[in-house]
């Protein structure tokens, strides 16, 4: 019905937190790395606000991908209240009880894949730089 | 039926995204977390289908299968009209800004 709208609200609220993110970042740290076991390649490391943007992505796509199909079975209209639902109160509580259930179970599953993105990314980061110390 | 399409859309895009990278500066990835974002979120909705339907869920009506088919092909539409929107916003390649902006000689 709207369950869309709770991951919209994880990515207004990740966009703005990742902006913010942004600007206090600094430069991305330089590390070297060994490339196909001895060719030796200087790379930056993968920031945090980029890391952010992943999630961004993941959110904004997939709602506007879900908004288009609540369109499609007419639940979201161009007209007020823009939410057929909204417009008796059944079909509200209905909705509002979508939300929370469904709607809230989608942007936990989304922020729990990006977590474990973030964890096998940052595993890989610290064995590459294990690696890099054995070697020196 | 919806969810399927869109998962076969995110491997694609991501099998496509590894065999070009870090080279390309197609924007790819962003595609890809795009339909894997809608995926998971399909996901989640299939389950608490499930949960409300339990095997019926399996053997849904043709013409409820091809209506989410149609579906779920013009959700992988829009997703890739998003990304080519990106892509030219953001033009990564300087291509937009070339043709717009030609060098006077």
């Amino acid at each position: 019905m709207a369950c869309f709208l709770i991951p919209v609200a994880e990515a207004i609220v990740t966009t703005v937190v990742g902006k913010s993110i942004e600007k206090k970042e600094a430069a991305p740290e330089v590390m070297k790395i060994h490339v196909d076991g001895n060719l030796e390649e200087t790379v930056t490391k993968i920031t945090f606000s980029q890391k952010v943007k992943w999630l961004r992505n993941m959110l904004w796509g997939g709602s506007a991908l879900l908004a288009f199909e609540h369109v499609w079975h007419g639940e979201v209209v161009p007209w007020f209240p823009f939410l057929t639902a909204a417009g008796n109160p059944e079909d509200a509580a209905e909705m509002l009880h979508e939300m929370s259930t469904v709607g809230v179970t989608m942007a936990v599953l989304v922020t729990a894949v990006w977590l474990v993105m973030v964890g096998v990314t940052s595993y890989a980061e610290r064995r590459a730089e294990k690696d890099e110390t054995v070697t020196e | 039926m919806t969810l399927l399409t869109t998962v076969f859309a995110a491997v694609i895009a991501t099998v496509v995204w590894y065999k070009t990278a870090p080279k390309s500066n197609m924007k790819l990835g962003t595609l890809s977390l795009m339909y894997w974002g809608a995926s998971i979120m399909w996901f989640v909705d299939a389950i608490f289908e499930y949960a409300e339907l339990k095997a019926e869920y399996f053997t849904p009506a043709p013409a409820d299968m091809l209506n989410d088919l149609f579906l779920g092909l013009s959700v992988v539409a829009l997703g890739l009209i998003i990304w080519v929107a990106v892509l030219l916003i953001s033009d990564p390649k300087g291509v937009v800004k070339g043709v717009l902006f030609k060098k006077a000689n």
